[in-house]
């Protein structure tokens, strides 16, 4: 199928997302479901991933930094903005592209191969609406959560690795963290996050419901919804980064 | 009575159904019957409308089906229940849970009555103490029976099996078979089953359509087919020993 195709075949899938739920009950008890699966489940592969990182950041920066004209507090400085504009919302988003993305499009895959998704239409349901949904509205709620705790777990990582390594001083971190800092770039790494929320859930939602056949498609549109979501996000990114930074 | 009118169907460049025109009587079970593949399935989602058809009408008690929008079909499909080959239960919720979910969405039942509903239609299917358990904990004749009880949780007046007993047993087929005859009689709905079980037919058939590659190739009550001459379905009909030798006694 060729891209046009599947852009147009996209935007009908999300007219009947969008469309107005059956009971507005149900949405609410599903969105908090969602938050706990697809948010409340991530934080900890969240928390590892932020800590290590920020803490190699850091190492990385301190290593490079043996010249003595640079500032000491330059160290703190790079591990915060790496944080805060790159790395907790990009990374993270791919990251939770990989695992909430594979596992949204293999359970909406395995419901339409087992004619779940005909069941519900049977009853008189927008099932697309129905499964769909909710895993968007939770997704950009509770991703944003997710990149704020990603950015702090960061810096921590940063400062206990540099404290251990004895290789950065622990007033020149602090001082570093606290400069220059620019509030605008949580802005903008927020709207990016909320938009690679969208990204995670929909694209693999799509490729999940429009699976045909048995187990192994289901195993094929979950690797295709990973790909093609990475490759949206990183696009994303760069469109996002010169509209708002500009 | 669902009336099924030169119904026509095709996928890409296969024709899978061809001018299929059938009256399903209501208060009666309405067996389709034909070799795998020839088209049983496909007729009955074009029936409730998970396929469009490309010509043709299908009326619920003469309303037009066809020709509604997704708003008038949703009315209609608040009337049918549907018990899908696999089962279909949602996997994510409990046995209790699956036959909540129509009362849920669509009834204005209070939480206490929604509970006696669903368990009065669990045990009307003979489940009982399963309510927690999920559909992966209980065995494939459960999980039919569970999803009979979901289809007609909000008393359907239409009710759609599609091999409702393929895969168990003959003991539990059986049982199956005459819970859908039972129910069927107990609310006077128009059901219709698709089986290529020659033994569901003897067991439940009140009106046969046989199909094969497509066509309506005869329809009947389950008396006649042992009298037919038409060879396409003698030779679907009296394809094992048994039959062919229950057929030279009679
Ligand atoms: N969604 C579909 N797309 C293309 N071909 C299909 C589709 N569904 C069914 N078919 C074809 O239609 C024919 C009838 O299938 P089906 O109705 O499932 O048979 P059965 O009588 O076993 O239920 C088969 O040749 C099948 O391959
Ligand atoms: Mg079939």
């Amino acid at each position: 199928m060729n891209l046009f195709e599947n852009v147009g075949k996209f935007s009908r899938f999300l007219v009947l997302v969008f469309s107005k739920p059956e009971k507005g009950k149900t949405l609410f008890s599903q969105i908090i479901r969602e938050i706990d699966k697809l948010g409340i489940n991530s934080i900890g592969i969240v928390v590892i991933i932020s800590l290590f990182m920020g803490a190699v950041i850091t190492l990385q920066t301190a290593y490079n930094m043996l010249n003595p004209l640079l500032p000491d507090y330059l160290v703190g400085y790079t591990t915060r903005e790496s944080m805060l504009l790159e790395f907790s919302s990009t990374i993270v988003g791919l990251i939770l592209a990989g695992k909430v993305g594979s596992n949204i499009a293999s359970e909406i895959g395995s419901m339409r191969v087992t004619e779940q998704i005909d069941a519900l239409e049977i009853m008189g349901i927008n099932s697309a609406n129905h499964l769909v949904l909710p895993k968007i509205i939770a997704a950009i709620f509770i991703n944003p959560f997710l990149y704020i705790l990603s950015v702090f777990v960061g810096i921590t990582g940063g400062l206990l690795a540099g404290y251990l390594t004895g290789t950065v001083n622990l007033a020149d971190y602090i001082d570093g963290i606290q400069y220059a800092f620019i509030p605008y770039y949580i802005t903008y790494s927020l709207i990016k996050t909320a938009v690679f929320a969208f990204i995670i859930t929909a694209i693999p939602s799509f490729y999940g419901y429009y699976v045909k056949g048995g187990a192994l498609e289901v195993g094929r549109a979950s690797t295709k919804a990973v790909v093609n979501s990475s490759i949206l996000i990183l696009l994303a990114n760069v469109i996002l980064t010169q509209i708002l930074l500009k | 009575m669902i009336t099924v009118s030169n119904v026509n169907k095709s996928f890409a460049d296969l024709k899978v159904l061809n001018d299929i025109s059938i009256n399903f009587e209501a208060g009666k079970t309405n067996l389709i019957i034909g070799q795998s593949g020839s088209g049983k399935t496909v007729l009955l989602k074009s029936i409730i409308g998970l396929h469009e058809v490309d010509s043709g009408s299908i009326f619920y008690n003469n309303r037009d089906f066809t020709s509604m929008n997704l708003k008038g079909r949703k009315e209609i499909r608040k009337e049918m229940g549907m018990v899908f080959q696999g089962g279909a239960l949602f996997d994510s919720m409990s046995v209790e849970e699956n036959v909540l979910f129509p009362l849920d969405m669509f009834s204005d039942m209070s939480e206490k009555e929604k509970k006696d509903r669903a368990n009065f239609c669990l045990n009307r299917v003979n489940i009982q103490n399963s309510n927690h358990l999920f559909p992966a904990e209980i065995s494939g004749g459960m999980q039919k029976r569970v999803a009979i009880a979901r289809a007609i949780a909000l008393n359907p007046k239409y009710l759609f099996c599609d091999e409702p007993n393929s895969g168990l047993d003959p003991v539990t087929a059986i049982l199956i078979d005459n819970l859908i005859l039972e129910i069927t009689k107990e609310y006077n709905m128009t059901t219709i089953i698709n089986t290529h079980d020659m033994n569901s037919v003897m067991e439940i058939g009140e009106k046969i359509i046989f199909i094969s590659k497509g066509n309506k190739v005869w329809e009947g009550s389950k008396d006649e087919i042992f009298d037919t001459d038409n060879k396409d379905l003698n030779d679907f009909v009296f394809a094992s020993e048994l039959y062919k030798k229950i057929k030279k006694i009679s």
